[in-house]
């Protein structure tokens, strides 16, 4: 059997419910933040930057280096490994500033 | 869950009528939950302010309770002592005479200014004749407003699951607010997949997951050992943990060493572990290069010499699916810079607080306590916090310390003896610049390059960090430098500066606009005035 973070700590956690990212359905366990929920879907980059659009995702984990924003339900900019997952969040890749429609 | 009243919306004007606390401590980890429960255990009235929603900090980070865990503590040394402080906030919260307001995050610390009378515009005199009131500007984080940017223009503050402002006012601050992970940049270290060490380590303790099946762990530092002891345990394979320091330089103190076997039996203790695990550990190597398109597929690891410049041909490659990296631990300053306290340059080159004896800053009626005062762990921090609560009390009664205070006192000084070696160890050598290469991403924000910033350095003539922001932008985007500042400061040829950030998180702008002074105060909301009895033996 092969170990796994679960069942390290003998977690035992209710029922996943979804999330999705970028139309694609992605479980969530409760608990989880947004980039929790991501990783353990394999899911490691949910942001392209400003100027070199070059993908990035959750770097330092605790809030501090904003590499891990992304566009939630709809809103920019949500640091993705604070905000906890909800079931139903859309979650979508977040291009540039976030607000690249308001762009001239 | 928490059942501590807070001060809903308490505009500053309001906040004036409520009586301070005795102690406001900043920052739930292993310094602020001793302080706190010590303090409230002295009978002094206690607000313990977290931006987390859980106690613990980072080092006692745990599972949320969403997941179950049955055995948080396989993830952890030192469970128990988590678990009896834990305990204590509980009973103390119970009592009403500690208030944990979780989910708080403190961006501002002022001390009220006797002249402030509401309408008054007269300027405030220079310093307060009598001990100020301190006063904490916090945003609350809960539920989906968590972990959000404030945009110009919000205006659901308030709404649900968004930031609201509270008003804290204390007589006394203890700061303990820890630090983040400090990152060397190299060519490749943007990519998905590259994840902080110290980052790794956090998303397994909350999210119990795995930035990949395959992680190698490189940087410098005893938390490499840690993380990679806690990934492979929970199931990752750890090709190397690749260590840029020399464990033998160890040997050259052995003072440090023989006064605290404590550390000896940990760092044995996960290199029994990683051997169990096959876990290569190459010491006196880097990780100078990760490789990938759209995510890391492997890393270049290559020798070093003892300024940590790369040996000539001693590139090989390692395939791997995720790169864990870190370099220390960098203090989080900028509540205690903001207050004008003074600070020194700790034995790893990185700022930290300048403490007397008891904890305390420079500014009168501000402690600090843990990694403020330089990095050293969750045990100095202990000692620390519960030292500075001692000291805080006897000065609010005007008392001498107690003996207990030269046990603690003398626990500390041994802890950072060691601390220090630990740090002198692992300071980073001046060669690791050498890994760079022009088009390496340092700012990771902004995007700036190792050539922009030494093209500023050089022909433009910027010699320290504020200079060659200025010209590059590096260190002005989301994280303001805190990913970027020490390297950005090493490549401008000066030592890293204490942080000087006006605000220590991201605050939606109604939250300033309803600072004393600067606008109508935020809509009136009744003060709670339901809080806890004020503990008659004072
Ligand atoms: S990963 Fe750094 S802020 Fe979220």
């Amino acid at each position: 059997m092969t170990t796994t973070p679960a069942r390290l700590v003998r977690a035992e956690p209710g029922p996943p419910y979804e999330i999705s990212f970028d139309g694609l359905p992605v479980p969530a366990r409760p608990g989880q933040s947004i980039a929790a929920a991501l990783w353990a879907a394999g899911i490691l980059s949910w942001r392209t930057t400003r100027y070199g659009g070059s993908p990035r995702g959750a770097f330092c984990g605790i809030g501090t280096c904003f590499d891990c924003l992304a566009t939630v339900n709809g809103r920019p900019n949500r640091r993705a490994c604070l905000v906890p997952a909800r079931p139903g969040d859309v979650i979508t890749t977040q291009k540039g500033t976030g607000h690249d429609d308001l762009a001239v | 869950m928490t059942t501590s009243p807070s001060e809903p919306g308490t505009p500053p004007g309001a906040a004036r009528g409520v009586t301070p606390c005795d102690l406001a401590v900043v920052g739930a980890g292993p310094a602020g939950l001793a302080a706190a429960v010590t303090a409230a255990g002295l009978g002094l009235r206690v607000t313990l302010l977290d931006a987390a929603e859980h106690p613990g900090g980072q080092y006692y980070r745990h599972p949320a309770p969403g997941l179950r865990a049955a055995r948080p503590q396989a993830l952890h040394h030192h469970w128990q002592t988590f678990a009896r402080l834990e305990r204590r906030l509980g009973a103390h919260s119970a009592t009403g005479r500690l208030r944990y307001l979780p989910g708080h995050h403190v961006w501002s610390v002022l001390p009220e200014q006797p002249t402030e009378t509401g309408e008054s515009s007269q300027a405030p005199v220079a310093a307060p004749a009598q001990a100020p009131v301190w006063r904490l500007h916090t945003a609350t984080v809960e539920g989906a407003g968590a972990g959000r940017v404030p945009e110009d223009g919000d205006q659901d503050a308030g709404g649900h699951g968004d930031e609201r402002p509270v008003t804290v006012r204390a007589r006394t601050v203890l700061l303990a607010t820890g630090a983040h992970e400090h990152q060397l940049p190299f060519p490749g270290w943007t990519l998905p997949g590259v994840v902080g060490a110290g980052g790794a380590q956090a998303m397994l303790k909350s999210g119990l997951v795995l930035p990949g099946r395959r992680t190698v762990v490189a940087g410098s530092g005893p938390l490499l050992l840690a993380v990679a002891t806690a990934l492979s345990s929970a199931g990752a394979t750890v090709p190397a943990v690749v260590e840029a320091a020399a464990y033998p330089a160890y040997a050259r103190r052995p003072a440090a060493l023989l006064r605290n076997p404590g550390k000896l039996a940990e760092g044995a203790a996960h290199g029994a572990t990683l051997l169990r695990h096959g876990v290569r550990v190459l010491t006196r190597h880097a990780v100078t290069a990760a490789h990938g398109t759209g995510r890391i597929e492997e890393v270049t690891v290559e020798r070093l010499d003892r300024d940590w410049r790369p040996v000539p041909g001693s590139a090989r490659r390692i395939p791997c699916d995720a790169l864990a990296t870190g370099h220390g631990l960098v203090p989080q300053l900028e509540l205690a810079t903001g207050l004008g306290c003074a600070t020194r340059h700790a034995a790893d080159g990185t700022p930290a607080l300048a403490l007397d004896d008891e904890q305390r800053t420079s500014v009168a009626g501000v402690w600090a306590a843990g990694e403020t005062g330089g990095i050293g762990g969750a045990e100095p921090a202990l000692a620390e916090g519960e030292l500075a609560a001692r000291s805080v009390a006897c000065a609010l009664r005007g008392i001498p310390l107690p003996p207990r205070a030269a046990v603690l006192r003398g626990r500390r000084d041994r802890l950072r003896a060691f601390a220090d070696t630990m740090a002198a160890v692992h300071r980073p050598g001046e060669g690791w610049t050498a890994w760079l290469d022009d088009d390496t991403q340092v700012c990771r924000c902004e995007e700036v390059t190792a050539g922009a910033i030494r093209q500023a350095a050089g022909e433009l003539g910027a010699h320290d960090t504020r200079t060659v922001k200025l010209l590059t932008r590096a260190g002005m985007g989301w994280c303001q430098g805190r990913m970027c500042g020490p390297a950005v400061a090493r490549l401008a040829g000066g030592a890293p500066a204490p942080d000087r950030r006006p605000l220590s998180c991201p605050v939606p702008l109604g939250h300033l606009a309803g600072l004393p002074g600067d606008g109508p105060p935020a809509p009136a909301q009744p003060p709670d005035r339901s809080g806890p009895p004020a503990p008659e033996d004072r």
